[in-house]
């Protein structure tokens, strides 16, 4: 039998990536699938997941309730469509404007000198492998009304000689943006970066040689052979933003909900599984027809290894 | 023309950008020395010296400590340390198994043709495209229903019941570490140069003999980056976590994270301190590490 398998190769590979592969089946596709199957159960009144078949859980996630004031059979109320809309919208923005602070910052980095270039880098590095819950706290500590913006501002205020009242940036859907850009930001400069550097300095030359000047050179060599990159930071923060709940949780209080806090309470305060797992999945998809029709239009960056 | 000139727009914008992206790290690095334990506003430095000091108003015992009177109290606080314990046992496990399994599949999806490699090349892609969220709701619910058949089936009471715990953490996190080592493993392995293989098996050494003695010392460094990359995702992982620990298992970030919705000292930020100056050190040892390979190869 060992000499058998000695021969065939397909049974080594097969063998090779089994363990891979059962750890992924278990713990990625099964749990998809329960998710799924849960979404169309029923919560029992202890909290528990009664499996039946009924799209409740859906008709109330596009804003149809069972529960009305005046005892109707279904009532309106999009809330929860404001939850999913607020989430694409912030994704969106987030996205925006990580792109338009990241580039600067990632085309400085490629373009300075081959021996300083690490230390640039190694100082994306640091806010990036800084953990997540304490950038949130970091910024917590900023917002606050005694806090370090309200601080610089009274500061600033007083050399100008201007009146100055300290105000509340906690719990604001502007804080959770503030937030969410600084906690992705490295995480775009590096694909583009990565993109950047890849660019031959011969081409540079020969843009001078045919008389581009620089702004020329820039719209049409640089961004262009760099779109690779954008396109990967892109999709390394936008699914993320969608599905964050820490950043709205500490920095937008009970002000700001998204899908992630949706589907947290769901599990934790509200307990009703089903609805979270059905707002789960909407999530899900959400983000994977977004980035479908983004990849199959700007193509899937290979720069996504880079981070 | 110059390839490293830079317009003063792009150097004032970094200039910006470094600042925003450092500032926040600053102040909180900056509080902890704090003294003030309600930590509101910054009231100085705690003195180095003297029996008793002010704090918040009231006169308070010296702490022998100084102005890292945080950074003691931390030390003493149980509930950081059994966290922190729980966070490097279940990264270091989470480490050795996801390494092992995520190279040998590594080895499968470059070297051979299975009926099952698209696919399994394809599941890679999951942790990537889809929000983490998900996938720890899904292990979640995988956990809580299989625990719960497994107890009632089982009659299982008591301490033997089946609960979320270290085990349930660590399983779900090789889980999203495997298609990273994967990924990094394979792309090292795409410039490997086969006439070496060649010339030991040319050489009379068996394939095993191969593997260890010339396939396995090539791609150490691109197994060691993919052992370390998912090193650091476990250690800092908040959202599988938070959805498959247990009473018992708490990591550091859900330590913190718990810590942020009740009342904060500066104790938080002197463990934030600590933290990031590990961060620095391993980043700082690894960018040491790739640049002499890199020199080395060259």
């Amino acid at each position: 039998m060992l000499q058998r398998l000695r021969e065939n190769k397909s049974a080594q590979g097969t063998l090779l990536a089994l363990p891979t592969m059962l750890w992924l089946f278990v713990l990625l596709i099964v749990p998809l699938v329960l998710t799924l199957v849960i979404s169309f159960g029923r919560r029992s009144p202890d909290g528990d997941v009664i499996f039946t078949f009924t799209l409740d859980n859906y008709i109330r996630l596009m804003g149809y309730h069972t529960d009305c004031p005046g005892g109707q059979s279904r009532c309106f109320d999009p809330i929860y469509f404001h939850i999913l809309w607020r989430s694409l919208a912030l994704a969106f923005n987030t996205t925006v404007l990580v792109i338009v602070l990241g580039y600067p910052l990632a085309y400085f980095i490629a373009r300075s000198h081959p021996r300083k270039r690490n230390l640039y880098l190694f100082m994306v590095l640091i806010p990036l492998w800084t953990n997540f819950v304490i950038r949130v706290y970091a910024w917590m500590m900023l917002l606050r009304k005694e806090g370090g913006i309200n601080i610089a501002l009274g500061w600033l205020a007083n050399l100008l000689g201007i009146p100055f009242e300290p105000f509340e940036m906690l719990y604001t859907p502007g804080a959770v943006l503030v937030g969410m850009v600084y906690e992705f930001l490295p995480f775009m400069i590096l694909p583009i970066f990565t993109s950047l550097e890849k660019i031959d300095n011969s081409l540079f030359e020969a843009a001078a040689d045919l008389g581009a000047n620089a702004v020329k050179t820039f719209l049409r060599v640089t961004l262009p052979l760099s779109m690779p990159g954008v396109v990967a930071g892109t999709i390394l923060v936008f699914i993320p933003v969608m599905g964050t709940f820490i950043v709205s949780d500490i920095l937008g209080g009970r002000q700001v909900i998204l899908v992630g806090n949706l589907i947290q309470r769901q599990y934790l305060d509200a307990r009703d599984p089903t609805f979270g797992a059905a707002a789960s999945l909407i999530l899900m998809v959400m983000t994977l027809i977004v980035t479908y029709f983004y990849t199959r239009r700007f193509g899937f960056g290979e720069e996504i290894v880079a981070v | 023309m110059n390839p490293f000139r830079r317009s003063p727009f792009v150097i004032l914008a970094t200039v910006l950008v470094y600042f925003f992206l450092y500032a926040p790290i600053a102040g909180l690095v900056l509080y902890s020395f704090n003294a003030s334990r309600t930590n509101v506003r910054f009231e100085g430095f705690i003195p180095a010296f003297g029996e008793r000091v002010v704090m918040d108003g009231s006169l308070v015992k010296a702490s022998p400590c100084g102005p890292f009177h945080w950074y003691c109290d931390l030390a003493k606080n149980e509930d950081v340390l059994e966290a922190a314990g729980n966070t490097m046992k279940i990264a270091i496990i989470a480490t050795i198994v996801s390494t092992i399994i995520g190279t040998m599949a590594a080895l499968a999806l470059q070297r051979y043709d299975f009926k099952l490699k698209p696919f399994s090349q394809v599941s890679l892609y999951i942790p990537i495209v889809i929000p983490e969220i998900v996938m720890g709701i899904g292990a979640l619910t995988l956990f809580s229903q299989l625990f719960q058949f497994l107890n009632t089936s089982l009659n299982l009471s008591g301490d033997a019941r089946l609960t979320l715990g270290i085990v349930t953490v660590t399983v779900s996190h090789i889980a999203f570490m495997i298609p990273f080592v994967t990924l990094v493993v394979q792309a090292r392995l795409q410039g490997f140069d086969k006439s070496f293989e060649e010339a030991a098996m040319d050489l009379g050494a068996d394939e095993w003999t191969t593997f260890n003695r010339i396939t396995l010392p090539m791609i150490l460094p691109g197994i060691l980056s993919g052992a370390l990359l998912a090193f650091t995702l476990s250690l800092d992982d908040f959202v599988i976590t938070f959805f498959t620990n247990g009473p018992g298992s708490t990591t550091l970030p859900i330590y913190v994270y718990g810590l942020l919705r009740r009342i904060i000292t500066p104790q938080v930020n002197a463990l934030s301190t600590v933290w990031i100056l590990v961060v620095f050190i391993a980043v700082l040892l690894l960018q040491l590490i790739q640049n002499r390979t890199e020199k080395a190869q060259h």
